[in-house]
Order: C-alpha cells, then sequence, then structure tokens
C-alpha cells in the first residue's frame, strides 16, 4: 500500500519547506499584519468613543437647549399673564371712572332740568299773576256799564287767555 | 453570482482536463510501453492511482501519443555519497549508472516495474534492490514547492498592502486574507486556548490553516503546475500533524503532563502495579496528531479519487459504443461538477478543522488551572 505508507523524501521536504514558510510568515509576514490590525482596531475603538462623547455632548446641548426654550417659555406665559392683568385692571378702572362721570353728568343734568322747570314755574306764575291782573283790570273796566256786558266780557277775556296761552 | 460562475468554468475545465490526459493515455499505453496490444482496455484504477500517488515525472499531457512531462531531478544518498541526476534518463532504459568519482565503483539505479518498491529509484547490487534515502524532486516535492512559494508571495504582498495603506480599510486580496486571518486569530485560537497563551500558538495556526487551505485549492486545478496531491498524501498531512505534536508537549504545562502520566481522580490501582491509565493517556496523545492526518490525507484523496472515477466511467462506458460515452459523460459530468463544488467546500473545512483541532490540544496542553 503506497498510498498510506509516507516517503522519506517528501517527509523531508515537507518539514524543510513548511518550517521555512512558517519562519518567514511568522517572522516578516504576521507582525506586520498583526500590528496593522491592532492599529486598526485602536483607531476604530477611538473613533467609536468619540462618536460616543460627541453624542452624549449632543444630547446635553439638546437637554440644555430645550431647558432654554422651556424657561423663555414659561417666562413669555407670564409676561402674558401679567400683561392680560394689566390690561383688565386698565380696563375695569377705565369702566368705573366712565360711570362715575355718567352719573355725575346725569346728575348735574337732572340738577339744571330742575332748576330750568323750577326757572319755569316761576314763570309761568308771573305769567298767571300778569294776566290775572290784566283780567281784574279789564274786569274793573267794564263794571260799570251792565252786569250783563260784564258777564260777557269776563268770558270773553277767559276765553282770550286760554287762546293765549 | 460571479464566484458561481468561476467555480463552475474551473469545474468544466477540469473535467476537460482530465478526459484529455486519461484518454490520451490510454493509447499512450497501448501503443507506447506495452507493444503487445493486448492491453487495450482502459484502466481505471491504474489511472486514478497515477493521479494520487508520487512520481518523478510530472506529465502534462500526452499528445498524439507522445508523452509531454517535466522530467524532474532524482536525489539519492546512499553510503555518504549524493547522487543527482534527471529522471529522463530513466525514460528509455530501465537502468541508470552513475561511476564514483573516489573509488571508481559504478552504481546501477532503476526504477522497478514490478514488486516491494515498484515505481521508486532503487539501487540493484547484484540480485538485491536497496532503497537508499530519497530525496528527489518529486512530483508532489515540486508541487509542494511551488504552493509554498506562493503563499509566501500572497503573503508579502498582503502584508507590503498593510504596510502601504496603513489604517485604511482593506482591499481585495488584502481583504480576503484579513477574514481568514482575523478569523483564526480570532474565532479558532483565542477560543480554545487560554487568553494568556492564545497569542503564543497563533502564528503556527494561521500558518497552518493557510498552508492546508492553499494546497487543498491547487489540488482542485487540473493543470501544471497545479494539481499535485499534496495535502492527499500522508507524509505531508504526517509532518503537519508532528508539528502540531511537537508544539503541543514543547508548550505544555506541568497540569497537562500531570493528567497525561498520573491522572487525578483515578483509582491507585489502575496505576502502580501495571500502569494502565498512563498507557491509556500516552497512546491518547498519539492518536490525536495521528487522526489529524489521517483524517486530512483521506479526505482530500478520497475526494480526488471520486472525481477521478467519474472520469474513469466516461471512458469504461466509452469503450462499450460511442453512444455510451456519450451518455456516461453528460450523467459524468453533472456528477464531476458537483463533487468539485463539494471539494471546494471540503478544501475549506478540512483546514478548518485541523486547524481548530490543533487549536484545541494546544488549548488543554497549556491550560494551568484545573478544574474539578
Amino acid at each position: 500500500m503506497e498510498l498510506i505508507k509516507p516517503e522519506i523524501g517528501l517527509i523531508f521536504w515537507m518539514t524543510l519547506a513548511f518550517g521555512i514558510v512558517f519562519i518567514i510568515l511568522a517572522k516578516v509576514a504576521f507582525p506586520i499584519i498583526g500590528k496593522a490590525l491592532k492599529k486598526r482596531e485602536e483607531k476604530i475603538t477611538e473613533a467609536l468613543e468619540l462618536a460616543e462623547r460627541t453624542h452624549e455632548e449632543m444630547r446635553q446641548l439638546q437637554a440644555d437647549n430645550e431647558k432654554i426654550l422651556q424657561e423663555a417659555h414659561e417666562e413669555r406665559d407670564k409676561i402674558l399673564t401679567e400683561a392680560r392683568a394689566t390690561r383688565d385692571k386698565i380696563l375695569e378702572d377705565a369702566k368705573a371712572k366712565a360711570t362715575e362721570e355718567t352719573n355725575r353728568i346725569v346728575d348735574s343734568a337732572k340738577e339744571t332740568i330742575e332748576n330750568e322747570r323750577k326757572a319755569a314755574l316761576t314763570e309761568i306764575k308771573n305769567e298767571i299773576a300778569n294776566i290775572s291782573i290784566k283780567v281784574a283790570e279789564k274786569i274793573l273796566e267794564r263794571e260799570l256799564n251792565s252786569d250783563k256786558a260784564q258777564l260777557d266780557y269776563i268770558e270773553s277775556i277767559i276765553k282770550e287767555t286760554e287762546n293765549n296761552k | 453570482m460571479k464566484n458561481r460562475h468561476i467555480i463552475i468554468s474551473i469545474s468544466f475545465l477540469m473535467c476537460f482536463f482530465f478526459g484529455i490526459n486519461t484518454y490520451s493515455y490510454a493509447n499512450g499505453a497501448a501503443d507506447g510501453s506495452e507493444k503487445t496490444e493486448t492491453e487495450e482496455s482502459f484502466n481505471a484504477g491504474e489511472m486514478i492511482f497515477e493521479h494520487i500517488l508520487d512520481s518523478y515525472q510530472w506529465h502534462i499531457l500526452t499528445w498524439k501519443g507522445k508523452h509531454v512531462a517535466v522530467n524532474l531531478p532524482i536525489i539519492i544518498y546512499n553510503e555518504g555519497h549524493l547522487y543527482a541526476f534527471s529522471s529522463k534518463h530513466f525514460q528509455h532504459s530501465d537502468t541508470y549508472s552513475v561511476t564514483e568519482n573516489g573509488s571508481g565503483n559504478e552504481v546501477v539505479f532503476s526504477i522497478p516495474k514490478e514488486g516491494k518498491y515498484k515505481g521508486k529509484v532503487v539501487i540493484i547490487k547484484g540480485d538485491e534492490q536497496v532503497r537508499p534515502i530519497d530525496i528527489s524532486i518529486t512530483k508532489n516535492v515540486l508541487g509542494l514547492l511551488i504552493s509554498c512559494t506562493l503563499l509566501v508571495t500572497l503573503f508579502l504582498i498582503v502584508a507590503n498592502a498593510y504596510k502601504k495603506r496603513g489604517e485604511k480599510a482593506p482591499k481585495g486580496l488584502q481583504s480576503l486574507f484579513e477574514m481568514l486571518f482575523v478569523y483564526v486569530r480570532d474565532d479558532i485560537a483565542r477560543k480554545s486556548i487560554d487568553e494568556k497563551h492564545a497569542d503564543r500558538y497563533t502564528p503556527y495556526l494561521i500558518t497552518v490553516f493557510f498552508f492546508i487551505f492553499i494546497n487543498n485549492l491547487l489540488g482542485l486545478i487540473p493543470f501544471f503546475p497545479f494539481g499535485a496531491n499534496i495535502t492527499g498524501n500522508i507524509a505531508v498531512t504526517a509532518v503537519l500533524a508532528a508539528f502540531t505534536f511537537v508544539i503541543t508537549n514543547v508548550f505544555g504545562s506541568k497540569e497537562y503532563f500531570k493528567d497525561v502520566f498520573n491522572t487525578p481522580g483515578v483509582p491507585i490501582f489502575l496505576k502502580l502495579p501495571i500502569p494502565l491509565m498512563p498507557i491509556i493517556e500516552f497512546v491518547g496523545c498519539l492518536t490525536k496528531p495521528l487522526v489529524l492526518a489521517i483524517r486530512l490525507f483521506a479526505n482530500i484523496t478520497a475526494g480526488h479519487i471520486v472525481v477521478l472515477g467519474f472520469i474513469s466511467m466516461i471512458f469504461i462506458l466509452g469503450q462499450m459504443g460511442a453512444a455510451w460515452g456519450a451518455g456516461a459523460s453528460v450523467l459524468s459530468l453533472i456528477f464531476i461538477i458537483f463533487v468539485d463544488v463539494l471539494e471546494l467546500l471540503v478544501a475549506y473545512i478540512q483546514a478548518y478543522v485541523f486547524t481548530l483541532l490543533s487549536a484545541l490540544y494546544f488549548g488543554l496542553a497549556c491550560k494551568e488551572h484545573h478544574h474539578g
């Protein structure tokens, strides 16, 4: 069975060849490759860490921004509330003042009207007195003629006054 | 998709080549050496073994009855003398004589066609055939040297790429090698061996992985200067296994040797009058690398035999008639393509298994804390 009988020559060459290949690869090729791989690994790790850090910073920044925004919102709301209160107060005051003014005007108008009325009444009284006096004067003038005439006359005068009125 | 195309086309080419080779060989044998015209039929077993086994010639093809082959140098060491001559001297005659410089003795070399040393160089002394120390550059040795050169060249190219590209992402060949390199380092070595010791074994494991993988792949290419059955040769796998065995034991920790020769937790009567357990454990140490060698050898050889068997079928059936041959060739081709694709998978798996098991043995041998 030649198939399963190792030949000394091939064993010799195989040992030699494999040994040389092993030494060349282990001494020359593998250190270069291993070092390059390690360097790249480190670089990738670094890059990943940097990315992580940047991400964290970004998140921090975002959080800060949000906080600032929140604060700004609150501030705005406060200002708005205050402004609304002020406006309401001003309106209230204005209304109150307006009412007061109206009342005052109405009061004074009423007073004026009262005064006018009183003045008019006085004038009417005076007029009535004058008319009465005139009537009396006319009556007295006609007394002498007759009773009947007198009465007619009074009648006409009253009518006249009524018409004049 | 692209890779699949390449694999299929390689398989096609492979079948094509084997076809030509064996066909002409059948003819060549008939009108060449035999001359009797009785051995017209195609001998599948001979053809397969011609491919699987080593030889002093690298037969490339036979064209119109003429062999095209590379005659490789024969190097013989015998009784303090080193002889080196080309194997072409055996092409036309059965013996080759060399006169020694000092004593003037004539040494007669021959390659017997029959007997115990069939196909091997022997020295004829009277009636006896003596097998000297034969370190010829045979087909397998040349194939081995070619694949080793290729492996070293590829690794130097890759290392150069790392130097040049610095920390940039890998590209082309570099990324293929990096993938396998990192895989062996991280998933085989570092997972099987204690973290402290893993890096000590990694160079060997990576070398073994790439060595087996590249030789397996080159063994599938049917063209000269590839296609030598290197990892399917027991001597090659035995040397690889011996390396693993030596490294396992040289770097073995005290606990490991204690486990072997004085296994804890085993009753004393299994150790003392007859050292039963130590013998079993010691045999276990030897069988591990032996199994490594045989597994790789058997898997690769079996793959080659199956492919060659299907090819032989074309010619065996072809002798029954042209129609039979045509039918068989279509059927065989389908099977050959299937087996070749399977062999690509086996090429990787066997490299992986050898490396992984080596790593596991290293891991067992260098662990320091005994559990249990």
